[in-house]
């Protein structure tokens, strides 16, 4: 696949100024997906995600054509996110893919959380992290192409079968599977569009803007909005500002009063807990299932093994936050 | 004591580590988390041993029963499983917590979740 010469033969229908990509750069590809950056000979920005041949589809991955329907539906709500120019069609030659605009910003949360150029807008960003989640959950759903429903007691489940499928013996983790299960709110009568992802890495923040660019749809389904208000608590990602629990840079009534604001349905600290105390074990059974491609063989970097001593940081948060509720 | 890696596996992966062309990127960031591994394993040679030997410690008195790491710990989880043990037991729980933060002074000394969890009365 030549990617750089199937885009250049797409540039005029990207823009009617354009006759060719430039600049056509990778940015970045797990199993799932690639992103490309490139430029088109009018200056205009854009990146092109796109499912790499013979790419295994991970179980939980959208197809791409329903990663660029929700960019689709959530941007005329108000929710930054970059705007959808074009999903590629078999003629393209490029696959499963589609175009979209690159935005500028940054993406590194060590930076949005630490550095001296983020200082102005951190103090205003959790609240706009709730504004922007409200705007994604009450999304309407007729119109939406088909996505997964969750609820808390069915992830609970389904990652505990991971763990056991690991034959990891963690008695954190015992406990945690435990604990939440008595805890795990009933499924909501009508589940809402829920992001999936919505922690730092995957938020896209200009020094001068704010939050520009919600990014990476790929695990978007239907369920607890909850859910996306606990992630970004979790605190693998708050780039050591602990005290700072919504990402590193806010309070939990900060995000919850953007939350209610906005008109999302207001939830309880308690139940934004319950998610960020999930969150916390979904990352430890996912750093162990990154070890396991490390152990089977499949990918037997050093990388892919230390990622599974990682697994001990989401110990600490869970013994942290057992001891709080006890 | 610690598995998913165990040190051995780590000591073969690093084993598999070669040096990339200079200035690449990807080569670099392999680079650093081999020293990020070698530090893991002297950690690991340095504190193991008595890690071990007070979770060992600690699962006898908890669990009231004889036997070496693996056993006793196995048999923990077990007992959290069926529920003969619960989550929020203050004996359970000063056990999790006790090994976690000897994990972690090993696995990632710098994490700030240790500040957190000390910073709690």
């Amino acid at each position: 696949m030549d990617v750089p010469a199937a885009l250049s033969a797409l540039a005029p229908r990207l823009s009617h100024a354009a006759t060719t990509a430039t600049g056509v750069r990778r940015l970045s590809g797990g199993a799932s997906q690639e992103t490309w950056a490139f430029d088109l000979d009018d200056g205009t920005p854009l990146i092109l995600r796109r499912r790499p041949s013979g790419g295994s589809m991970s179980a939980a991955a959208l197809p791409l054509s329903t990663e660029a329907a929700l960019l689709a539906a959530v941007a005329p709500r108000g929710v930054p996110a970059p705007e959808v120019i074009h999903v590629c069609e078999p003629g393209d030659g490029l696959g499963e893919a589609y175009v979209m605009r690159r935005l500028s910003g940054e993406t590194l949360g060590k930076r949005i959380v630490r550095d001296e150029a983020f200082a102005a807008i951190r103090p205003g960003l959790a609240r706009r992290c709730g504004e922007v989640l409200a705007a994604i959950h009450t999304t309407p759903l007729e119109g939406l192409p088909p996505l997964n429903v969750s609820d808390a007691a069915g992830e609970l489940a389904r990652y505990e079968t991971v763990y056991r499928q690991s034959g990891a013996r963690r008695p954190v983790f015992e406990a945690a599977f435990r604990w939440l299960e008595e805890r795990a709110p009933p499924p909501l009568e009508r589940p809402m569009l829920v992001h999936g992802d919505f922690r730092n890495g995957n938020l896209m923040v200009s020094p001068q803007a704010g939050l520009v660019g919600v990014l990476d749809w790929e695990l978007a389904h239907l369920g607890d909005p909850a859910e996306d208000l606990g992630w970004i608590c979790v605190n693998s990602w708050r780039f050591g500002e602990w005290r700072r629990p919504v990402g590193g840079f806010g309070d939990y009534q900060d995000l919850l009063d953007g939350y209610a604001i906005a008109g999302g349905e207001p939830v309880s600290l308690g139940r934004l807990l319950f998610w960020q105390a999930l969150g916390s074990l979904k990352w430890g059974v996912m750093c162990l299932m990154m070890y396991a491609s490390f152990a089977t063989g499949v990918d037997s970097s050093i990388e892919r093994a230390m990622i599974g001593r990682r697994a001990s940081e989401t110990e600490i948060d869970l013994v942290l936050l057992m001891e709080q509720a006890a | 004591m610690i598995t998913h890696p165990t040190a051995v596996e780590l000591t073969e992966a690093l084993a598999g580590v070669e040096a990339g062309p200079p200035g690449d990127a990807r080569a670099a960031f392999i680079a650093r988390v081999a020293d990020n591994a070698r530090a893991t394993l002297e950690r690991e040679a340095a504190l193991g041993p008595a890690a071990e030997a007070a979770a060992v410690g600690r699962l006898r008195i908890l669990l009231a029963r004889e036997g070496d790491f693996e056993t006793l710990n196995a048999e923990l989880c077990a007992r959290l499983r069926d529920g003969r043990l619960t989550p929020l037991d203050p004996a359970v729980l000063a056990h999790l917590k006790a090994s976690a933060l000897d994990q972690l002074a090993i696995d990632q000394p710098s994490y700030w979740g240790v500040a957190a969890l000390q910073a709690l009365r």
